[in-house]
C-alpha cells in the first residue's frame, strides 16, 4: 500500500522521461539499422545474421526471465540443460529419426526434464533456503549436468545437421541465408507461442498469479510449487529451441561448453531487458545480436577477443543511465 | 554463550586451527603440500569475497577476475624481469604487495558502478567483469602471454604451502580486525539496510567502494599465490568456473562467518581430489558427484556450515540453561 502510495506520488515527468528516453533510443536504433540497409548490402547482412544469433539469445533469454520472475532466481544452469536436451537431440537423429520429429520429440522431453530438475534439485532448497542458496543450487545442478554430458556423449564435438537448404537467396545485392531466416522465424514463433500461453490459457493465467503474488494465488486454489515446476518445465522447452538453433548454425559447435557463450549474451539481454519483462527480453537479445555482429564487421580494433568486454562495456552504460534495464520497473525501496 | 566467553572459545578454536596447519604438511607428500597451498588460495579467496558479499551484502559473482589481476601482476612481474634480474625467493613474495595495489585499484573500479546498481544487476555486472578480465588477457597478448599464457620459476610444495598459509593467516587477522570495529559494522549496516545505513550516519559512497577495494585487493594475493603455485598462468586459469567455486565455497562456509571460510575453501578444494583419489569415483565421475553434492548440502544446510554450527551451538547453551536453571 505504501509502496502504492509513493508511486503515485513520484513526479510524472520523471517517470516519463526515462520512457521517452527508452522509446526514443530504440526509435534511433531501428533508423540506424533500416538506414544502413538501404544503403549498403553488406550491413543488411551483417543485421539479418545478427537478428538470427540474437533470436537465439531470445529464446534462452526468456526462459531466464520466465525463472526470474517466478523466484528471482538466476538460473545458471539454463544453457547445460539447452545444451544437455541438444545431445539429447542428437542421440534421436543417430538412432534414425528425421529433423522435424526429433525437434518436436525433443522440446517435450526437455519440459519433462526440466519439471524434474526443479522437482529433485531446486524444491528441496527452496524450502528452507533463500534466493542465493537456490543461485548456488543451480550452479551445481550445471556443473552437474555438464559432468554428465561428458560421461554420457564425451567431450569431442559432434556435428548437428541443420534443418534449412544450404541455399541462398539474392535480393538486390544482398544474400540471405535460409539458416538465418529460419532462425528468426523459430525462435520469435517460440516466443509467441509462449506469450499466448500466458495470455489465452487458464494454466498461463495461474502461473502468472502464483508468480506476482504467490499467497493470493494460493488463496484461490493455485497450487503455487507446481506451477513453479511447470516453469521451469517451460523454461527448458524455450532453451531446447534456442540449443537446437545455435547448433545447427555453422559457426557453432555441439560440445558441453556450446551453450556457454550464448548464456552470457541472454544474460546480458534479460539484464538489458528489465529482468522481469519477456519482451524487454527479446527486444534486447535482437539488439546484442545486432550490435555483436556489426560491430565485429565494422570496427576494426575489436577483435574476436574484445567483442565480450566491449559489448558488456555498452550495457553497463545503458544500465548505468538506467538502472533496472530498458523495461525495467524502477522501485521503491524501504527500510 | 556469554560475549566474553565466545571470545575466548573463538581465540582457542584460531590457536588449534593454527597449530593443526602449521604441523600438517610433515606428514604430507610434495604434491599434497601444494593441493595444502591450493586450500589457502581459496581460503584468502572466499575471506575476500564474504567481506564484500557476506559482511556488505553485495553479491559478486566476479571475485575470479580480481584473482586474474593479481595472478597477472605478479606473472608480468616476475616473467618480464621488471621487478629484479634475480628470482630469488623474496623478490617473488615482494610481487604480492603490489598485486595487492592492483587489485585494490580494480576493486575501486568495480565498486564505483556498484553504487548504483543493486542486487541482480550488480551480481550480473560482476559477472560480466569475470567473463571480460580473461578475455583482455587473451587480447593484449605482448604483456600477458596472450592464449599460451606466461610460466613461472617452480617452487617445492613446502614453500608454497607456507607461503599460502602465511597470506592466509594475515588476511585472517586483517579482516577480523577490519570486520571488528567501526568498518565492519558500516559494512554490517549497509547489508541489513542501506537506507537505514544512511540515515545513521554511514556514507554507502565511501563503505561499498572501501568494501570492494579491500576485497578485490585480498582475492588479488589469492590470484598471485595460485598463479605461484600452479607455476604458469593464462586466461582459462582465471575462467568462470574459478568465480564460481569460490561463490560455492563462500555459500557453503556460510556467508558472514570467518570461522565459515576454512570449511568452504576446504570443500571446493579437497572434494574434488577425494573423490578422484577414492576408489569409487573415476575422474569423469568427479563434476557429477561435486554437483548434486552441492545442491545436497544447500538442501540440508542453507545457511552453510557456519549456520549449522551456530544452531548447534545455540542449541547445546539452551539445553545446558534448561537443565540448570529449576
Amino acid at each position: 500500500m505504501t509502496a502504492a502510495l509513493s508511486t503515485l506520488r513520484t513526479p510524472w515527468r520523471r517517470v516519463a522521461l526515462g520512457q521517452w528516453l527508452v522509446a526514443a533510443l530504440l526509435a534511433a536504433v531501428v533508423v540506424f539499422l533500416v538506414v544502413g540497409s538501404l544503403q549498403s548490402s553488406l550491413f543488411l547482412q551483417q543485421t539479418i545474421s545478427g537478428l538470427a544469433n540474437g533470436g537465439i539469445y531470445a529464446s534462452l533469454a526468456v526462459a531466464l526471465v520466465l525463472i526470474y520472475r517466478a523466484t528471482e532466481v538466476i538460473n545458471f544452469a539454463q544453457g547445460a540443460i539447452a545444451t544437455f536436451t541438444t545431445y539429447v537431440g542428437w542421440q534421436l537423429l543417430a538412432w534414425g529419426f528425421h529433423y522435424w520429429p526429433m525437434f518436436a520429440l525433443t522440446i517435450a522431453l526437455a519440459f519433462v526434464g526440466g519439471f524434474v530438475c526443479e522437482l529433485v534439485a531446486i524444491r528441496p532448497v527452496e524450502r528452507r533456503g533463500n534466493v542465493l542458496t537456490v543461485v548456488i543450487a543451480t550452479i551445481g545442478l550445471l556443473i552437474l549436468l555438464e559432468g554428465l554430458i561428458g560421461r554420457i556423449w564425451g567431450n569431442e564435438v559432434k556435428f548437428m545437421p541443420s534443418p534449412f537448404p544450404a541455399r541462398i537467396y539474392h535480393l538486390g545485392g544482398a544474400a540471405f541465408s535460409l539458416q538465418d531466416l529460419g532462425t528468426i522465424g523459430i525462435s520469435i514463433a517460440a516466443v509467441v507461442v509462449l506469450w499466448l500461453f500466458f495470455r489465452f490459457t487458464k494454466v498461463g493465467l495461474a502461473m502468472r498469479a502464483a508468480a506476482v503474488r504467490p499467497a493470493a494465488a494460493r488463496l484461490v486454489g493455485v497450487r503455487v510449487s507446481w506451477m513453479l515446476s511447470l516453469g521451469w518445465g517451460l523454461a527448458a522447452a524455450l532453451g531446447a529451441v534456442s540449443g537446437l538453433l545455435a547448433a545447427a548454425s555453422p559457426s557453432v559447435l555441439l560440445q558441453p561448453s556450446m551453450m556457454d557463450g550464448v548464456l552470457i549474451y541472454a544474460f546480458a539481454a534479460a539484464v538489458l531487458g528489465g529482468l522481469e519483462s519477456a519482451a524487454g527480453a527479446v527486444v534486447a537479445a535482437l539488439l546484442i545480436g545486432v550490435l555483436l555482429s556489426l560491430l565485429s564487421s565494422y570496427v576494426s580494433w575489436v577483435t574476436p577477443a574484445l567483442l565480450l568486454p566491449v559489448a558488456f562495456v555498452l550495457m553497463l552504460v545503458v544500465l548505468l543511465l538506467k538502472p533496472t534495464g530498458l523495461f525495467g520497473r524502477t522501485r521503491v525501496r524501504k527500510v | 554463550m556469554r560475549p566474553r566467553a565466545a571470545s575466548w572459545f573463538g581465540a582457542a578454536a584460531a590457536a588449534a586451527a593454527a597449530v593443526a596447519i602449521a604441523l600438517l604438511p610433515l606428514t604430507l607428500s610434495d604434491y599434497h603440500r601444494s593441493q595444502g597451498a591450493l586450500v589457502a588460495v581459496y581460503f584468502v579467496a572466499i575471506l575476500a569475497l564474504d567481506i564484500v558479499t557476506g559482511y556488505t551484502g553485495q553479491i559478486s559473482i566476479g571475485h575470479g577476475a580480481f584473482m586474474a589481476v593479481g595472478g597477472y601482476t605478479t606473472a608480468i612481474l616476475l616473467h618480464h624481469h621488471w621487478w629484479t634480474s634475480a628470482t630469488g625467493a623474496l623478490h617473488t613474495i615482494w610481487t604480492l604487495p603490489a598485486a595487492a595495489l592492483v587489485g585494490f585499484g580494480a576493486g575501486l573500479v568495480v565498486g564505483l558502478p556498484a553504487l548504483r546498481f543493486h542486487g541482480v544487476y550488480l551480481a550480473l555486472t560482476t559477472f560480466a567483469v569475470a567473463l571480460a578480465v580473461p578475455q583482455l588477457a587473451k587480447n593484449y597478448s605482448h604483456f600477458t602471454g596472450g592464449t599460451q599464457g606466461l610460466s613461472l620459476p617452480a617452487h617445492n610444495g613446502l614453500w608454497l604451502y607456507r607461503l599460502g598459509w602465511i597470506v592466509a593467516g594475515v588476511a585472517f587477522v586483517f579482516a577480523w580486525l577490519l570486520l571488528r570495529g567501526r568498518t565492519g559494522r558500516a559494512f554490517r549496516a549497509i547489508r541489513d539496510s542501506e537506507v537505514a545505513a544512511a540515515s545513521s550516519g554511514v556514507t554507502l559512497a565511501l563503505y561499498k567502494t572501501l568494501a570492494f577495494g579491500i576485497s578485490a585487493a585480498m582475492a588479488a594475493v589469492a590470484g598471485s599465490v595460485y598463479v605461484l603455485v600452479n607455476n604458469f598462468v593464462n586466461p582459462d586459469v582465471f575462467g568462470l568456473t574459478l568465480s564460481l567455486y569460490v561463490l560455492i565455497g563462500a555459500v557453503v562456509g556460510g556467508l558472514g562467518s570467518l570461522w565459515g571460510v576454512l570449511a568452504g575453501a576446504a570443500f571446493v578444494q579437497l572434494l574434488p581430489i577425494g573423490l578422484t583419489s577414492g576408489p569409487l569415483a573415476s575422474s569423469e565421475d568427479v563434476p557429477v558427484i561435486f554437483g548434486a553434492v552441492v545442491i545436497a548440502v544447500m538442501a540440508a544446510l542453507p545457511l552453510g556450515a557456519a549456520g549449522f554450527v551456530q544452531t548447534a551451538l545455540r542449541f547445546a547453551s539452551r539445553t545446558r540453561q534448561s537443565s540448570t536453571t529449576p
